[in-house]
């Protein structure tokens, strides 16, 4: 028996160290499980429940997708490039209000709407990753949450941000030729399944980034900024890049939202929304794609249960505490998020049969 | 064996004392100092090395050789003196420029990245110099010339076989290669190690120090150690140094003999 044991150590001795033998470390380039499969059966289920849920259960759809959207925005800043910035809705509510501001009373077209809503949140992108990306750890967090609180109050206490109340968004923005309409936002299924396209082309997007040597440094990064600017990477540049895309895809996120909700709010650019949008992140798993949108659809369901007074009764006026408490209780069992839980059951899974074994 | 050859070719440049050195040193300081609140760890040092020769520098704990190198790799601004390289003053240059204009280093901890595989941590570094970084549409793992060169870094470090381990699961002795490997991967012409032999046993120690004697041929290396009798074996000049000054620098028989050497450093028994 013992001289078996032995052999088998051995044995694993000499497989050990390829991917499969460590367990779920991430690929550099970050391959998962099902390759394409897993992302692109998500995007067909995504386009097809229109057809058989409620209207209520579309427009939670569209909510989700956006988030989504979001959380991936993010996710390239937090997961990719060990960014963490607790200021992300910043971009999200200023590229919703700029959507807002430049529709005016009469709406506008959409071919002006998506770059200017994308420029706006990368330009405040740019001018807040300059100066936040010297500092490092918490000193960065709390600048970006400096920054984004400094937006938020722009927006509160200036009569063209409609104050508290915010503003309206008086017509949906389309998108034409000439006289022929091509897409109107204000209906509701062309508005979902453009949402569901910008989520597959935001995913789509970042996974093509993190692919590329561009992807793989920040990737470096993340593990050992030191280390790639002694290889001769200069490093500042490539986290500014990181920072701006970011930034514009939230901004994205943004204008989505506020053709969603036909009216925009200071709120949107509060901590609140920075804090819902990291925890997004970490209840999914940190460093997966599927992650960042498998977070979002949880994180907005379990909201809208623990909200639901049906449901809940007095209990939903109290929705943050029973989110909360959830949520800790998730993280605290799964520390990998919602994607590690196959790896997380396979392991336990291989500690019985190891205890097993050895009784 | 390519090391005879090599001190046979070069025997004026390569074992000389510095003022007699006719070749020109590919990376010198000069009169470099720096300062910490007021307190000089590195005061008035001038160094300089040349392809084909490895340069040691020892010095006790808190000597200033780590002040040096970080200085001459460009990550702590010197606050005297400057620094040439490749016949450029580069003292204002950031460490990424200078690692692309050729100037390697390793780490006296090990600074790999643990969670990628011995081939992408030398891949990585290889495409530091590549045009187009942002160019999302190209695959990284389908970069063949970084990938040729990772592959020509592995091997010359001794660790082709490894390429797809993950770098985390190798032996102590492997990741000090490795990170040799890296610094081979970003095509460096001057290399300044930090304590390569750190924590190794002896015949790993064996293997990192006939791979020094073969890449000192195309390199110049700088070499900051503390195994006293691997320094005295490999290298071609020794600089010593105590309390952030140069006391002597020279070939290895005269540090031997060097009486202030002794007293400061050596101690008696050596």
């Amino acid at each position: 028996m013992a001289s078996d044991d032995g052999a088998d150590d051995l044995r694993s001795d000499a497989a050990a160290g390829t991917r499969a033998d460590v367990g779920a470390l991430p690929d550099i380039g970050r391959r998962e499980a099902g390759g394409w499969l897993v992302p692109a059966a998500a995007a067909l289920a995504f386009a097809a429940l229109p057809l058989v849920v409620s209207p209520y259960a579309q427009d939670l759809i569209v909510r989700i997708a956006i988030y989504a959207i979001f959380a991936l925005s993010l996710e390239l800043l937090v997961g990719a490039t060990g960014l963490v910035s607790l200021g992300h809705a910043a971009f999200l509510g200023i590229g919703a209000y700029v959507t807002v501001l430049a529709s005016g009373d009469s709406g506008a077209s959409l071919a002006l709407l998506v770059p200017l809503a994308m420029a706006a949140a990368a330009g405040y992108a740019i001018v807040v990753g300059a100066l936040s990306l010297r500092t490092r750890g918490v000193y960065f967090i709390m600048v970006t949450l400096a920054f984004a609180q400094m937006a938020y109050f722009v927006v509160h206490d200036t009569k063209a941000g409609g104050g508290s109340d915010g503003i309206f968004l008086y017509a949906k923005p389309t998108l034409a030729i000439g006289a022929q309409t091509l897409l109107d936002l204000g209906q509701r299924l062309p508005f979902y399944y453009t949402v569901v396209a910008v989520l597959v082309l935001t995913y789509a997007f970042i996974a093509l980034l993190l692919g590329s040597r561009f992807g793989h440094a920040l990737a470096g990064i993340r593990v050992n900024e030191q280390r790639m600017r002694a290889a001769g990477f200069s490093t500042t540049p490539y986290k500014l890049a990181a920072f701006t895309i970011a930034g514009a895809l939230a901004g994205l996120a943004g204008l989505l939202l506020a053709v969603k909700d036909g009216a925009v709010n200071p709120e949107l650019l509060s901590w609140h929304e920075s804090g819902a949008v990291l925890l997004m992140l970490i209840f999914g798993g940190i460093g997966s794609l599927r992650g960042a949108v498998l977070g979002a659809i949880c994180f907005t369901l379990l909201k809208e249960l623990f909200q639901s007074e049906a449901l809940l009764g007095s209990l939903a006026s109290h929705w943050q505490l029973t989110l909360g408490l959830t949520i800790i209780a998730f993280v605290a069992a799964l520390p990998r998020g919602l994607i590690g839980i196959g790896a997380r059951l396979r392991g336990v899974r291989a500690a019985r049969a190891g205890a097993a074994r050895s009784t | 064996m390519p090391t005879g050859s090599l001190m046979s070719a070069l025997p004026a440049q390569v074992f000389a004392p510095r003022e007699a050195t006719s070749a020109t040193p590919l990376l010198e300081a000069i009169g470099l100092g720096r300062r910490f609140r007021g307190l000089a760890a590195v005061d008035n040092v001038s160094i300089d090395v040349c392809v084909g020769e490895i340069h040691a520098v020892i010095g006790t704990n808190g000597a200033g050789k780590s002040t040096l190198i970080n200085m001459l790799s460009g990550e702590l601004a010197p606050s005297a003196g400057s620094v040439r390289f490749g016949g450029n003053d580069v003292t204002r240059w950031s460490q990424p420029r200078r690692a692309r204009a050729g100037l390697g280093r390793s780490y006296q901890r090990t600074t790999i990245f643990a969670e990628f595989s011995v081939l992408e941590n030398c891949r990585l570094t290889a495409q530091a110099s590549e045009p187009g970084p942002w160019r999302i549409w190209e695959r990284a793992a389908n970069d063949t010339r970084a990938i040729a060169v990772a592959m020509r870094a592995l091997a010359a470090a001794g660790l082709d076989g490894d390429a797809g381990r993950i770098a985390s699961t190798l032996s102590h002795g492997a990741k000090r290669q490795l990170e040799i490997a890296m610094c081979l991967a970003t095509a460096p012409r001057a290399l300044l190690l930090d304590e390569p032999l750190a924590g190794m046993g002896a015949e790993e120690t064996g293997r990192m120090l006939a791979l020094l004697a073969s890449l000192k041929e195309t390199h110049a290396i700088l070499l900051v150690e503390h195994d006293m009798d691997a320094v005295f074996k490999v290298a071609d000049r020794i600089t010593v140094m105590v309390n952030g000054q140069v006391i002597a620098s020279d070939v290895p028989e005269q540090i031997r003999s060097d009486r202030a050497v002794r007293e400061a450093y050596l101690g008696d028994g050596h």
